[in-house]
């Protein structure tokens, strides 16, 4: 195992775990604002990946795509969201059950309208090269993942941390009440974060397609580790998310090389090691 | 007649009816699903335990069942162990072991912290049997498992195993009655009530909620060593995610807090999802669809919704059936 195999798997790590995050990240928030654990939230990054590649083949632009792929996901998720889901933001139970529902939904018509067969999806053709460094070999799309995933990161800190809407949202996790009492429109803030995790989770579909491929069951794949990533950081906090992000992709992607068969079970020691001495994970509050 | 002798009738009726039914020629087909709904009706009791005697909603409990579905299999495969009893013993001493082993980690949090962390104990599991193929066979999973004999009893034809089963049914029913109404089972409601008030009077709480998760464990394990032998199969969808959530619903729809209301919740999914996977390959889209209906429409089981739409066609009201507490 030489210098090849670390660079090589801690790239690939940082790239799936930028990924994660897409997912993570709209699971936190929606989870520390309104105490919803979207599950199906791992079935919009499907849905994202089939509705992203199905507009490549049409000819639209990668990255067009995948913000259509984006836009079509949070316009599903917004209407189970607002048909269904926000009576019961307050019940964490009955709203589990109901994404968790939802996601069988949304899986089953994944299969229903593209079939099972695996889909690959091919990164845009500027990307599509390696990059050389001496004897390293990279692809150049898993340097464009991580540099995506961190801008989209630095834009949702900015969000919460710099605007108007932002500290509504964070006077909402901190204290609903008081938040409504002192007229933030609560709802509002409710309505916003969920498109917002539907939408990054949706877009996050096609942009990692080419990492992942597209196949139905691929939700429940990643669904263990958008836990792992959302316990390990802690529910609730984004830069959790972050961090969980990458240390889970990389712990992923070196327990893949080392154990393929338990690649599993080496992510969840982080997650065991967490929930055993840190159940609140590295940056959440004591739930 | 009074209440308690009216629920000793339609036991009595119930038990009869469900011992008579393989002999009415009824085929074989429904026997084998009448089958199932035993077993699944011990698993969503065990999963009563906790969710409606002790206020603890676990979604780890398929893994449990996997648990003692896989050690049948991995006893029966590597180490020829078969026999009934040995392997019975096996499936709910390593269910209720892995149900401690999830209790420690599991009820550091309350809440919603703890439905958050048997999602991810059953994740764990899951991706065990997933991805371990030299023990588990990975998604394969494990084929060649023989139902045993029973005693005398040859019951590897579906008609013997259905009896099998049901006794099992009723031995886990009795019992379980039998905690819930000891008075162990009336802290367990305490707990379920008023933690704070429980812990006030002296009760270790965290003691009686970990008690309460290893016998739940133990119960889960009886049912998933049962669907071994029922399926002679074993893979990773036994113990998924969406497994122990389609448990969960048939508690929601038995009836939270009623144990034997696990019966009908057992029998409306397991004919359903299998009526529907005859009829229709969008079972699955269907099933979600249940789902929320059942969250939405039916919170309080069908022993809430039947009565109350029984009322309605009969054009009048009928008082709604609290739980049992």
């Amino acid at each position: 195992m030489g210098l090849q195999f670390y660079v090589q798997n801690a790239l690939g790590g940082l790239a799936y775990g930028s990924l994660l995050f897409l997912i993570a990240s709209g699971l936190t928030l929606i989870f520390g604002l309104m105490r919803i654990i979207n599950l199906a939230q791992t079935a919009f990054y499907l849905l994202g990946a089939y509705v992203g590649l199905t507009l490549v083949a049409h000819g639209m632009n990668f990255w067009l795509a995948s913000v259509a792929a984006g836009v079509a996901t949070m316009v599903l998720g917004l209407a189970v969201y607002s048909a269904f889901l926000h009576r019961y933001h307050a019940d964490p139970l009955t709203s589990l059950l109901l994404t968790l529902g939802f996601a069988l939904i949304l899986d089953d018509g994944v299969l229903a309208f593209w079939g099972g067969d695996p889909r690959s999806i091919a990164p845009p053709p500027i990307l599509a090269g390696s990059i050389h460094v001496g004897t390293l070999v990279f692809p150049e799309y898993w340097l464009a993942v991580i540099v995506i995933s961190f801008t989209i990161a630095a834009i949702l800190f900015l969000a919460l941390q710099r605007t108007m809407l932002g500290v509504m949202i964070r006077a909402s996790v901190d204290d609903e009440e008081m938040a409504r009492g002192l007229g933030v429109d609560v709802n509002r803030a409710f309505f916003i974060v969920f498109a917002a995790g539907a939408f990054i989770a949706g877009l996050g579909g096609l942009l990692g397609g080419p990492i992942t491929s597209a196949y139905p069951g691929l939700d429940g794949e990643l669904t263990p580790l958008a836990f792992a990533v959302v316990i390990v950081g802690g529910m609730g906090s984004l830069t959790g998310a972050l961090v969980g992000s990458l240390l889970i992709g990389l712990v992923n992607a070196f327990g893949k090389a080392m154990f393929p068969e338990l690649s599993y079970f080496t992510i969840f020691v982080p997650v065991a090691l967490i929930m055993a001495f840190r159940p609140q994970g590295l940056f959440g509050r004591k739930l | 007649m009074s209440a308690g002798r009216r629920w000793i009738v339609a036991a009595a009726a119930g038990l009869v009816v469900a011992l008579l039914l393989p002999r009415l020629g009824v085929p074989t087909f429904y026997v084998s699903l009448l089958t199932q709904t035993w077993i699944f009706a011990i698993v969503a009791m065990s999963l009563d335990l906790l969710v409606g005697f002790t206020g603890l909603v676990n979604f780890s409990q398929a893994a449990l069942f996997g648990v003692g579905a896989y050690a049948v299999a991995i006893a029966a495969t590597r180490f020829h162990v078969t026999a009934f009893a040995p392997v019975m013993a096996l499936g709910i001493v390593s269910a209720m072991l892995t149900a401690a082993i999830f209790g420690l980690v599991a009820l550091r949090s309350e809440g919603v912290g703890f439905i958050i962390m048997t999602i991810a104990l059953n994740e764990i599991v899951w991706g065990l049997a997933y991805q371990w193929v030299s023990v588990s066979g990975g998604d394969n999973g494990i084929t060649g498992i023989v139902r045993p004999h029973v005693g005398p009893f040859d019951v590897s034809a579906n008609t013997g195993y259905y009896y099998v089963c049901l006794a099992f049914f009723a031995i886990s029913l009795v019992l379980l009655l039998t905690i819930v109404r000891s008075p162990f089972g009336l802290v367990l409601k305490g707990v379920r009530e008023t933690p704070r008030r429980m812990r006030a009077l002296g009760y270790n709480v965290w003691l009686y909620r970990y008690l309460a998760m290893t016998i739940s464990g133990g119960f889960a394990g009886v049912a998933g060593v049962l669907f071994a032998w029922y399926n002679q199969f074993v893979g990773p969808v036994a113990l998924s995610l969406d497994q122990s959530t389609q448990i969960l619903i048939i508690v929601i729809l038995g009836g939270i807090g009623t144990l034997y209301g696990q019966v009908f919740g057992a029998l409306v999914v397991v004919f359903l999802s299998n009526e529907l996977s005859a009829v229709t390959q969008r079972w699955e889209m269907v099933l979600g669809v249940v789902y929320f209906a059942v969250v939405m429409y039916a919170p309080g089981g069908l022993v809430v919704l039947v009565p109350r739409l029984w009322g309605r066609l009969l054009g009048r009201r009928t008082p709604v059936v609290t739980e049992e507490s």
